[in-house]
């Protein structure tokens, strides 16, 4: 374990031998844990990505220190949001059961020694929902990113925006796209992965605002979620709707890649983005104002 | 069923009985003006008593009421307005109507999400829920409204964006983001009204404004009550408590600092006097495109960038 991760997770979190065996919840194998995680949490039987969690995800992803940012911000309750249970206390056993402090880690670090800003969501926390916080620490990581002129990477993970924070939450998509207009504006490569499930208010700004779309295989991507869709239609959808092989089918994302082969695709794509050095200067030159058309999907 | 709707239907009798005594007075020799002040005083008194102030729920109702002022009515009130067609890949989303518009005088783009008005409009209007063709529709009328130095007028109200199939399959999420992207961008004015439902990120996608205006009984929410009620509840029944918990009224996202400016609404709502609210509606966005109309680009564009930025800062 590399070490900012030991800092960051501290003693309780480890040596838990409770639950050294998992099931798989595609084929029902049993999986040892070590072993599981050694296999970067794809089923050695059927091949199934669990959904990893984000130290172990930045983990997979960075061969170096990583320098968190925006680690101490910790959500109001500005609705003061009660239903069967009352806001902050969610909040608190999320906390406990993910040891995060909220659904994003963001920070700085290397891959394939290419200086990144990453930002990974966790659908541990409150299913990955983009609350103030969440809106706040993407918005810093694009901000600092743009600073110091490195590519930004995030993997997202969302159930879309996080209704116990109402409007405010909503907002946050506009918050988010500003910052990586800005960020992309200023001459910058941003990468985003799209992890399962990725829908709702993140898929709808900055997942789909990225210059190259990664999506993990299998993951469920779309904007509306599944059940809405079949009450709405009265049908059952299939099974690779909102898959993200459908997605690339219908021409909506770059390409689907294998968990294994992510960090070393991510790699090749950092190493393009470095762009011919020749052209670089007007690149870097453009000013933050009426940047060119975004990415258009092919309809 | 529109509670506002129900409540209204405790009035027909009263408005009734006003209107034969007036049609009476005028071919009777008797004197019944003062029969008819006294009526028409508890006439406004139980006005003010049922819509005076309203519940959550309630507004939700009165922002879905069937009388209600919709998107083609404001088109309809500006100088000139010439509409522009289709995303220019697919089809054209009849959801959204938007094209070159003279208002008060001034060159704009508008652009208004339309819920239709009798039931066959609506079928053909999706009921007001774009389609990815309608957000690439806005996408490109905001790069044109760039491009020609025009400022852009948007009308919302939406129960939320498309969730069928081929809205899935041509990418409704990237719709909207690139949608918000190109708004984030736009160096022109942007003045965006909520006058019904702002159905959460469907809505947003034309609110991403320099200037976000909002009638009085429209609201604006992440969710909609009853899908709301749904997931925290198991039962959309519960639609009125949620409506209260979202927090979606105007005098909230004021607070909140989500919407810049609230316009009032004639007691018992917009459709009681549907040309006065347009007109005053017309009226703040004239206003508000006239105060943005001498900010330099790059600093509407910072402005633009902190107005969202500090939204909901911890
Ligand atoms: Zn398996």
């Amino acid at each position: 374990m590399p070490e900012w991760l030991r800092i960051r997770r501290g003693d309780e979190a480890l040596g838990e031998d409770a639950a050294q065996w998992t099931k798989c919840p595609k084929c029902g194998e049993m999986l040892y844990r070590p072993e599981l995680a050694a296999s970067l949490y794809v089923c050695k039987n059927c091949g199934h990505n669990f959904r990893m969690h984000a130290f172990d995800r930045i983990s997979m992803l960075i061969d170096s220190d990583f320098v968190e940012i925006g680690a101490d911000l910790i959500p109001g309750d500005p609705l003061e949001w009660v239903d069967k249970v009352p806001y902050p206390q969610k909040l608190e056993r999320d906390r406990e059961k993910s040891q995060l402090s909220e659904g994003v880690v963001c920070g700085f670090g290397a891959i394939g020694g290419f200086p990144v800003a990453l930002g990974v969501m966790d659908f541990n926390f409150r299913g990955g929902t983009m609350g103030t916080v969440v809106g706040e620490r993407i918005a810093l990581l694009f901000e600092a990113a743009r600073e110091r002129k490195v590519p930004c990477i995030v993997c997202t993970a969302s159930g879309g925006a996080r209704m116990e924070e109402g409007m405010l939450a909503l907002m946050q998509m506009a918050k988010t796209t500003l910052a990586v207009r800005r960020f992309i504006a200023g001459g910058n490569f941003y990468i985003s992965v799209l992890t399962d499930p990725t829908t709702g208010g993140v898929s709808a700004s900055f997942a789909f605002q990225a210059d190259v779309i990664v999506a993990e295989a299998k993951a469920s991507i779309g904007f509306a979620g599944r059940r809405v869709i079949e009450q709405t239609i009265r049908q059952k959808l299939p099974d690779n709707f909102q898959t993200a092989e459908f997605l690339l089918e219908k021409g909506a994302i770059d390409m689907v890649v294998k968990r294994p082969d992510l960090r070393a695709t991510l790699i090749r794509l950092l190493d393009y983005a470095a762009g011919d050095p020749a052209h670089r200067s007007g690149r870097n030159g453009k000013a933050a104002v009426a940047h060119e058309t975004p990415e258009e999907a092919p309809a | 069923m529109n509670v506002i709707v129900e409540r209204e239907k405790g009035l027909l009798e009263l408005e009734g009985r006003i209107a034969d005594l007036r049609k009476h007075s005028a071919d009777q020799p008797v004197d019944l003006s003062n029969e008819i002040t006294a009526l028409e005083d508890k006439y406004a008194q139980i006005l003010r008593e049922i819509f005076g102030s309203l519940t959550p729920w309630q507004r939700v109702n009165m922002a879905r009421h069937p009388k209600r002022p919709i998107g083609s009515d404001y088109l309809a009130a500006l100088d000139v307005f010439d509409e522009l067609h289709g995303d220019r890949h697919f089809r054209d989303d009849l959801a959204v109507i938007a094209g070159f518009a003279k208002l008060r005088g001034r060159r704009v783009m508008v652009m208004a999400q339309e819920k239709g008005r009798d039931f066959k409009d609506k079928v053909r209007r999706n009921f007001g829920s774009a389609s990815p063709e309608g957000y690439r529709k806005v996408k490109r009328l905001t790069q044109l409204a760039g491009h020609l130095g025009l400022p852009i007028v948007t009308f919302i109200d939406t129960s939320g964006a498309d969730p069928g199939i081929s809205s899935e399959e041509h990418a409704q999420a990237e719709a909207i983001a690139s949608a918000l992207a190109t708004m984030a961008d736009v160096p022109t004015p942007i003045v965006a009204t909520v006058i019904g439902e702002g159905g959460s990120g469907g809505a947003l996608a034309l609110g991403l404004a320099d200037r976000v205006i909002m009638l009085e009984h429209s609201v604006y929410s992440v969710a909609s009550p009853e899908g709301a009620a749904a997931i925290l509840w198991g039962e959309s029944a519960k639609a009125d408590e949620a409506a209260a918990r979202l927090r979606l009224t105007s005098d909230d996202l004021r607070d909140f600092g989500i919407v810049d400016e609230v316009i009032p609404e004639p007691i018992g709502g917009a459709h009681r006097d549907a040309q006065g609210t347009i007109s005053s509606v017309l009226d703040a966005v004239d206003a508000a495109l006239e105060g943005l109309r001498h900010t330099p680009i790059p600093l509407l564009l910072d402005r633009r960038y902190a107005k969202f930025r500090r939204i909901g800062n911890v």
